[in-house]
C-alpha cells in the first residue's frame, strides 16, 4: 500500500502517509457530526446566517436544548419514552427469540431443522420494506394498528441476530456442559437460563446492540403503523417537526429539528463506545483462531 | 448462501450451518426438545414474515370495483399491469442504476478502510474502526436531515463549498439529486461494510502471513494473494445484504421529498411508490402487487450476484 518493503508482514512498521490518507476518510465521517454539535448550538437566525463549520453568533446550545423539550408540552420527551419502550420491549425481545432459536439449531437436532434453515434465509432475501405494507394491512384488520404492538411485534424477529447466535452457540456451548447438566437432573430450560446464557453473553451482547440499533432507527415501520402522534418515536417526530417548515402555514423549528437530532443521536454513540469490547468479540464469533 | 455466511464467518469445517451428522459424536437430544428453543422465533417469525407475504399474494390477484366497495378477483392482471406501468419501471431502472454506481464504491471504500486498518500500519488503529463505524449508529433519519441541511444552499456547507470554489452545484436539484442520496447512503453504511470486512480479515490464520513472508512476498503481494481471496465470502454477503438494501431505499427518498417535492417523484424507487400507491391513493391491491414483483427481482438479481460469486470462488 505504501509501496516501500515491509519488515515483515506481522510486525510492520507504522505508516504516516496511510494515517494521512485514512483520516481524510475520518473527515468526511466526522464533518457531518460536527455540524450537526455546532448547529445544535445556533439559534434559528443563525443557521442561516453563519457558515456551517463554525459558531453562530449566540451560543443557543442550552436554550435549544430547553426549547426542544419543551416544546408542544414536551412532545420529545413522550417521544424518547416511547422510543425506550419500543428498544426495551422490541430489541430485548428479539434478543432473547433470537438468542433462544440460534443456540436450538445449534444444539439440538430435531425433525424439520433444515426446513426451518431454509425457510429463514429465503425469508431474509425478501425485502423488509416490501413486506411493510401488506404487514399494515394484516394488522389494520387485526386491529393492530396505531398500537404499540404494531411496532413491537415486527421488532422482535432479527434474523441476522439468529445466525450470529447459531454460529456463536455451536462453539461457546460445550455439549459435553449440557450432558453433565442433564445428568444433574436439569431440565432443558432450565440449563439454558443457568448455563447456556452466561456462555453466550458476549454474542448476547452483540446481537442485543444490533438490535436496538435497528429499534432505535426504525422509521417505515411506525411511520405507516402509527397515525397518533403521541405513540411515535423520535425518528418519526423528527420528520415531522422538519415537514413543518413547508407546506401552507409553515413553522419552520430548524433548531429543534438540529437539537432534537443531537439528542437522538448521543445514546446510541454512547452505548456503542461503552460496549465496543462486545461487539467486536461477538462479530468475529467463531473465528477464534485457537 | 449459508455456506458463504459460513465462510465470512471463518468456520471452515467446523462450519455453523446444518451439517450431517457425524458418526460418534454425541448430539444433546435427537429428540423434539428444540422445538423448545426455536418455537417461539418461529411463531413470530410466521406472523411477521410468511403471514404477510402469503397476503400480498393474495391481495395481488384481486381488485377494487369502482362502485360497489367490493374486489374482484382478477387473476394475474395486476402483474401485468405492473409490468407494463412506466412509473414501476422509472423507479426501478433509477435503484438499478445506483446499484451499479453506489454500491461498488461503497464496498470498495469499506474494503481499502478495512485493509489499512488490519494492516497494523495506522497509528490509532481501533479509534479508527470505532469512528468509522460510528454513522451506523446514527439514525437514518438524522443522517438524511443532516445532510438535507448541509446540501441547502442558502446556509449549510453546499453553500460554503460552492463560494470557495466558485462553483454553483445544488446538491438537491434534480441533477443532483441521485447523486446526493448515494453520498448519505455511502455515508451510513461504509462503516458497517468495512466491519463485516474486517471481521472476516481477523480470521486469516497468522501462518499464513508468515509463510507469504518467507516466500518474500510484500505488502501488496500479501494484499492480493491472500486477504482479498479471504474476503471472497464477506464480498459476497456485503453486496447481496447492499442489493437488498438498495432495491428498498425509501427513507433518503421519502425525507428529501419534503425538501424537494418536485424532484422528488411520488414513484422515484419502487418502494416509495409502493408505499404511495397505499397510503396516498388506496390502492392496497395494486401495491400489494408492487411490492411482491420488487421482492422477486431482488431476490432474483441478488441470486444472480450470489451464483456469479459462488463461481468465482470454485476457481
Amino acid at each position: 500500500m505504501t509501496g516501500r518493503v515491509s519488515t515483515s508482514p506481522l510486525t510492520p512498521r507504522r505508516s504516516p502517509l496511510l494515517t494521512v490518507l485514512m483520516a481524510l476518510f475520518l473527515v468526511y465521517t466526522l464533518v457531518p457530526l460536527a455540524w450537526l454539535v455546532l448547529s445544535a448550538t445556533k439559534t434559528q437566525e443563525d443557521l442561516f446566517s453563519s457558515p456551517g463549520l463554525w459558531v453562530g453568533d449566540d451560543f443557543a446550545f442550552f436554550s435549544n436544548i430547553r426549547d426542544t423539550l419543551t416544546y408542544r408540552d414536551g412532545i420529545f420527551l413522550r417521544w424518547l419514552a416511547n422510543t425506550l419502550l419500543y428498544v426495551v420491549v422490541g430489541a430485548g425481545g428479539a434478543t432473547l427469540l433470537a438468542t433462544a432459536a440460534g443456540y436450538g439449531l445449534a444444539k439440538y437436532r430435531f425433525p424439520g431443522r433444515r426446513t426451518v434453515f431454509a425457510v429463514i434465509i429465503g425469508a431474509v432475501a425478501v425485502p423488509g420494506t416490501a413486506l411493510a405494507v401488506p404487514t399494515f394491512l394484516m394488522f389494520s384488520n387485526m386491529g393492530l394498528t396505531n398500537t404499540v404492538w404494531a411496532i413491537i411485534i415486527p421488532s422482535l424477529i432479527s434474523p441476522f441476530g439468529l445466525y450470529l447466535m447459531w454460529v456463536y452457540a455451536a462453539d461457546a456451548v460445550p455439549d459435553e456442559l449440557l450432558e453433565a447438566a442433564r445428568i444433574d437432573g436439569a431440565g432443558e430450560i432450565r440449563i439454558f437460563f443457568t448455563v447456556t446464557l452466561r456462555l453466550l453473553a458476549p454474542g448476547v451482547v452483540t446481537v442485543l446492540l444490533f438490535a436496538v440499533v435497528s429499534t432505535w432507527n426504525n422509521y417505515f415501520l411506525p411511520l405507516i403503523m402509527l397515525s397518533e402522534p403521541k405513540l411515535y418515536p423520535l425518528t418519526v417526530g423528527l420528520t415531522q417537526w422538519s415537514a413543518q417548515a413547508t407546506g401552507a402555514n409553515a413553522q419552520p423549528v430548524y433548531n429543534l429539528v438540529v437539537t432534537g437530532s443531537l439528542l437522538t443521536i448521543v445514546p446510541l454513540v454512547i452505548a456503542f463506545i461503552l460496549l465496543q469490547r462486545f461487539w467486536q468479540s461477538g462479530l468475529s464469533a467463531g473465528s477464534v483462531k485457537q | 448462501m449459508s455456506q458463504d455466511v459460513a465462510e465470512m464467518e471463518g468456520r471452515r469445517a467446523a462450519g455453523g450451518g446444518p451439517r450431517p451428522p457425524v458418526p460418534g459424536r454425541r448430539w444433546s437430544r435427537s429428540d423434539t426438545k428444540g422445538w423448545i428453543f426455536v418455537g417461539p422465533f418461529l411463531a413470530v417469525f410466521a406472523l411477521t414474515f410468511l403471514a404477510p407475504i402469503g397476503y400480498a399474494a393474495y391481495l395481488s390477484l384481486f381488485r377494487a370495483q369502482a362502485f360497489f366497495g367490493t374486489t374482484e378477483f382478477v387473476g394475474l392482471d395486476n402483474y401485468v399491469d405492473v409490468f407494463t406501468d412506466d412509473k414501476f419501471w422509472d423507479g426501478s431502472l433509477r435503484v438499478l442504476l445506483f446499484f451499479v454506481v453506489q454500491v461498488p464504491i461503497m464496498l470498495a471504500l469499506a474494503l481499502v478502510a478495512a485493509l489499512a486498518i488490519d494492516s497494523a500500519r495506522l497509528y490509532a488503529t481501533s479509534f479508527f474502526r470505532l469512528v468509522i463505524f460510528l454513522p451506523y449508529a446514527v439514525p437514518g433519519v438524522v443522517a438524511v436531515l443532516m445532510w438535507g441541511f448541509m446540501y441547502g444552499t442558502n446556509f449549510g456547507l453546499a453553500a460554503d463549498l460552492n463560494d470557495l470554489f466558485g462553483t454553483s452545484i445544488v446538491p438537491l436539484s434534480s441533477n443532483w439529486m441521485l447523486a446526493s442520496i448515494a453520498n448519505i447512503v455511502t455515508w451510513e453504511f461504509v462503516g458497517y461494510n468495512m466491519l463485516i470486512f474486517y471481521s472476516a480479515l481477523r480470521t486469516v490464520p497468522g501462518e499464513l502471513y508468515e509463510a507469504a513472508a518467507l516466500d518474500g512476498a510484500g505488502p501488496l503481494r500479501t494484499v492480493l494473494s491472500i486477504k482479498i481471496p479471504a474476503l471472497r465470502g464477506a464480498i459476497l454477503i456485503a453486496t447481496i445484504f447492499s442489493i437488498i438494501g438498495t432495491f428498498q431505499l425509501f427513507n433518503e427518498p421519502n425525507i428529501l421529498r419534503t425538501l424537494e417535492p418536485n424532484v422528488i417523484t411520488t414513484y422515484y424507487t419502487p418502494n416509495l411508490y409502493a408505499y404511495n400507491l397505499s397510503f396516498g391513493g388506496q390502492q392496497y391491491n395494486y401495491s400489494a402487487t408492487v411490492a411482491i414483483v420488487m421482492g422477486l427481482l431482488t431476490a432474483v438479481i441478488a441470486y444472480a450476484v450470489q451464483l456469479r460469486g459462488s463461481r468465482e470462488a470454485m476457481r
